[in-house]
């Protein structure tokens, strides 16, 4: 079984994945205090309308963010 | 009686305000945290127990955060309230709100807290929706896994407030243990040394401190012994965000274990959840905007239209108090102050609550029921090539009825530079202060008997203003993005709280608070612009003011005009010799090129107060020009002749120049009093006023050589 990496802006909505690293240093801060940590799953809930943001489910709740923010996260689909 | 500091922190959303308000009801004040525009909210009570035990609590409303680690304005102020012993808001315990329904994120800012060895109780708000979810919290093991006492609420229905008050009363006390050891990833000398430092500072809290040496700009205020912190940190090589990462990894992990001992999910009784279904429909790309359009038209239609009617009634009671006061002071110098300029500057303050009240009912709804978060998800990327932020629309919006609560109104955009630049453009977009001004300019130089088919062009012309007003807001926040360098960094992630039914008390509560905070801090200057303004516009040098009265004091006038007649007269001749009108025969070189004489200078410099007061101050001047006393201002000023030229004095030219004018001129003293008290600086009211001025004067010039 092969693991593929990529980034969460990269996910449709209904696919998830489980957190594996951050791109840059300052968002990873926070989106670690906001619950995503390395290993938590993650669900593409929707995109906006525009196509951006999108929404995720994670950690039990929902979060929106920009997909240049959604883009500093990996992840590993599941 | 004892008195107890307490400060209630809890991540946005978590129910916190709403607690806040059960504990204190109406003994609220609000104000700003010293230095900054973060919004300060404290109250007071007297709480007492059955056993007869009682405290004087003093409550602090501290801004929502997720974590101590300060990124934000309002987590700087978490942050110092609470890491600061020296700061006067410093609490002597904390009250920490949790969502429970999203507990694991909660915990993180507890179990930070408790590491910081201040005295807490932990809240777990909001359990019917965790029981909704399935979620059955076991409080005793979590009190004892963290040391703390645990109390379960619900805010909104008010179930366990007066448990909750017991605990304060009863079970502050410093937390029984650490959470996490920081000491596995700082280096223990170096903690060692700060903490001893800082006596009485636990290892956690000297890590926060050494973690924020840089950065914090109001911690330069005080003893905090940078230059040892410095150095200590080349010493130690101390990887500031390597160790928070790591810090952060292992509290989670931490946590997880704690959430796994205590919290029983129930597979079975987890609903599929309402806010799903409703975000399905709220978000869609048709009717999502669809429905925002309609929230949009509704405080449109309610700040334009339904404010008018106690608008109305409020300027009529004014009317009639002056009156009274007129009929009953004798007259003279001190009657004309209190009449004309206090009395006449607080009716152009309370004249603006009733929309202010409107705007911020609907804000707290919006705010209150979660759909503020989907606006931004659905407008953020029209607006964010404009540097401004999907919370922008509705301020930006409101600005079309009024600036006043709409710039108010921003305090919803977190992002500093985000919030500043809606501030700048707000006054741009159409305000109904101008619609009165627009339509007598309008009447003057357009036919009404000009139609093309359907559309009728005074019509047409009323609509291209406001589209101007609209566009030149965009166009200017765009310029304002490219120039406004923000430290601040600017994240967009945010939470979609869950939909919940507005709280009513609560939305009334920020009503009284905002009308209040308008009609103590804006009033301030508004009342003392009016008196100025009022000193300029019945003062003048002594012996013309005197000539100016006696003119029409003889015989001849007497037979020639009625006694209104001479009074008007009188007072427009007064009006020409005053401060203001000298002020405004002294502009007429600059406003020259823009088509305008001195009459109009006097009416630009006297609608300062507000822009519709151009209509009244036209109507004094010209009661001296035409005899016929029947005539409208309308008919006088269309029929005034420039006896330079011998044309009218209204040409097309002046009427298109002066709208123009009044389109991007900041005409309004009482938005530039509230965005002073919105930025806390005098630079942003300042910048405005001249940019708008400076907007103004190059289209009203180019209009006007173009179409004379």
């Amino acid at each position: 079984m092969s693991a593929e990496i990529c980034t969460l802006d990269k996910l449709k909505p209904g696919e998830s994945g489980s957190i594996v690293s951050f791109n840059d240093e300052e968002k990873a801060l926070k989106f670690m205090e906001m619950g995503c940590t390395p290993g938590e799953i993650i669900l593409m809930d929707s995109y906006a309308p525009l196509g951006d943001p999108v929404a995720v489910m994670v950690s039990g709740y929902k979060l929106s963010l920009r997909k240049s923010e959604a883009s500093s996260i990996n992840i590993e689909r599941i | 009686m004892s008195t107890i500091k307490v400060a209630l922190m809890g991540n946005p959303n978590s129910g916190k305000s709403t607690l806040f308000n059960a504990l204190t009801g109406m003994s609220q004040q609000t104000g700003n945290y010293p230095g900054v525009t973060v919004e300060k909210r404290t109250g007071e009570a007297i709480l007492r127990d059955e056993t007869g035990k009682s405290a004087f609590i003093s409550f602090l409303d501290l801004p929502g955060t997720y974590s101590i680690y300060p990124k934000s304005l309002d987590e700087e102020v978490c942050y110092k309230v609470l890491c600061d012993n020296t700061d006067d808001d410093h609490p002597d315990a904390v009250l920490v709100i949790a969502d429970s329904t999203n507990l694991r994120r909660s915990l993180f800012l507890t179990t930070q807290v408790i590491d910081l060895g201040i005295p807490c109780v932990l809240v777990l708000n909001m359990m019917d929706f965790a029981r909704l979810r399935g979620l059955e919290i076991d409080t005793a093991k979590l009190s004892e896994l963290l040391g703390v006492s645990v109390v379960a609420t619900n805010a909104r229905k008010k179930v366990g407030i007066e448990n909750l008050k017991k605990a304060i009363l009863n079970e502050f006390h410093t937390p029984a243990k650490t959470f996490l050891d920081i000491g596995e990833f700082a280096p223990r000398a170096m903690l060692n040394t700060v903490m001893g430092m800082f006596p009485g500072e636990t290892a956690y809290g000297a890590y926060q401190i050494i973690n924020n040496e840089t950065g914090i700009s109001h911690f330069e205020s005080i003893e905090y012994k940078k230059k040892e912190i410095k150095k200590l940190i080349a010493d130690y090589h101390f990887e500031k965000h390597k160790i928070q990462s790591e810090e952060t990894i292992a509290r989670y992990k931490s946590i997880n274990e704690v959430i796994k001992e205590c919290v029983v999910i129930n597979e079975e009784e987890k609903k599929k959840s309402v806010t799903a279904r409703v975000d399905k429909l709220l978000t869609h790309k048709v009717w999502g905007y669809v429905f925002f359009l309609i929230i949009l038209f509704i405080i449109f239609q309610a700040i334009f239209f339904i404010a008018k009617y106690p608008m109305n009634a409020i300027e009529f009671c004014f009317v009639k108090i002056s009156e009274f006061g007129q009929n009953v002071l004798p007259p003279g110098e001190l009657t004309s102050l209190l009449i004309n300029g206090i009395l006449a500057g607080l009716s152009g303050i309370a004249v603006f609550v009733p929309q202010i009240a409107l705007l911020f009912a609907f804000i707290a709804v919006l705010e209150d029921t979660g759909y503020m978060a989907r606006v931004s998800f659905l407008m953020d990327k029209l607006m964010r090539p404009l540097g401004l932020n999907g919370r922008s629309v509705i301020p930006l919006m409101s600005g079309m009825a009024c600036a006043v609560p709409a710039i108010m109104g921003t305090r919803t955009i977190q992002n500093w530079k985000e919030r500043v630049t809606t501030i700048m453009v707000t006054p741009l977009m159409s305000c109904s202060a101008r619609l009165p001004v627009y339509t007598l300019l309008i009447s003057l130089v357009i036919p009404s008997t000009h139609n093309y088919g359907y559309f009728n062009l005074q019509g047409l012309v009323l609509m291209g203003l406001y589209l101007l007003g609209f566009v030149s807001a965009l166009a200017a926040a765009f310029v304002i993005k490219l120039l406004i360098k923000s430290k601040e960094k600017s994240y967009f992630m945010m939470e979609m709280p869950l939909y919940r039914v507005p709280k009513l008390s609560g939305v009334f509560l920020t009503i009284y608070q905002k009308s209040f905070i308008f009609l103590r801090d804006a009033g301030k200057v508004i009342v003392a612009i009016s008196v100025i303004l009022w000193v300029m516009a019945s003062h003048g040098p002594p012996s013309k003011m005197k000539a100016a009265e006696t003119a029409y004091n003889n015989a001849d006038s007497a037979k020639k005009y009625s006694p209104q007649q001479i009074q008007n007269f009188i007072a427009a001749g007064k009006l020409k010799q005053s401060y203001a009108g000298n002020a405004g025969r002294w502009i007429e070189p600059a406003i020259k090129p823009l088509g305008f004489d001195w009459k109009i200078g006097i009416a630009l410099i006297t609608s300062f107060a507000a822009r519709e007061v151009f209509v009244g101050t036209m109507a004094t001047l010209y009661s001296a020009d035409g005899a016929d006393n029947n005539l409208s201002i309308r008919e006088k000023m269309s029929a005034a002749v420039n006896p330079e030229t011998g044309k009218k004095e209204y040409s097309a030219a002046t009427g298109f120049s002066l709208m123009l004018f009044y389109a991007f001129a900041m005409q309004c003293m009482s938005t530039l009093a509230v965005v002073y008290r919105e930025t806390k600086s005098i630079k942003w009211p300042v910048i405005q006023f001249f940019y708008m001025g400076a907007l103004a004067w190059i289209a009203s010039f180019l209009v006007y050589t173009f179409a004379k």
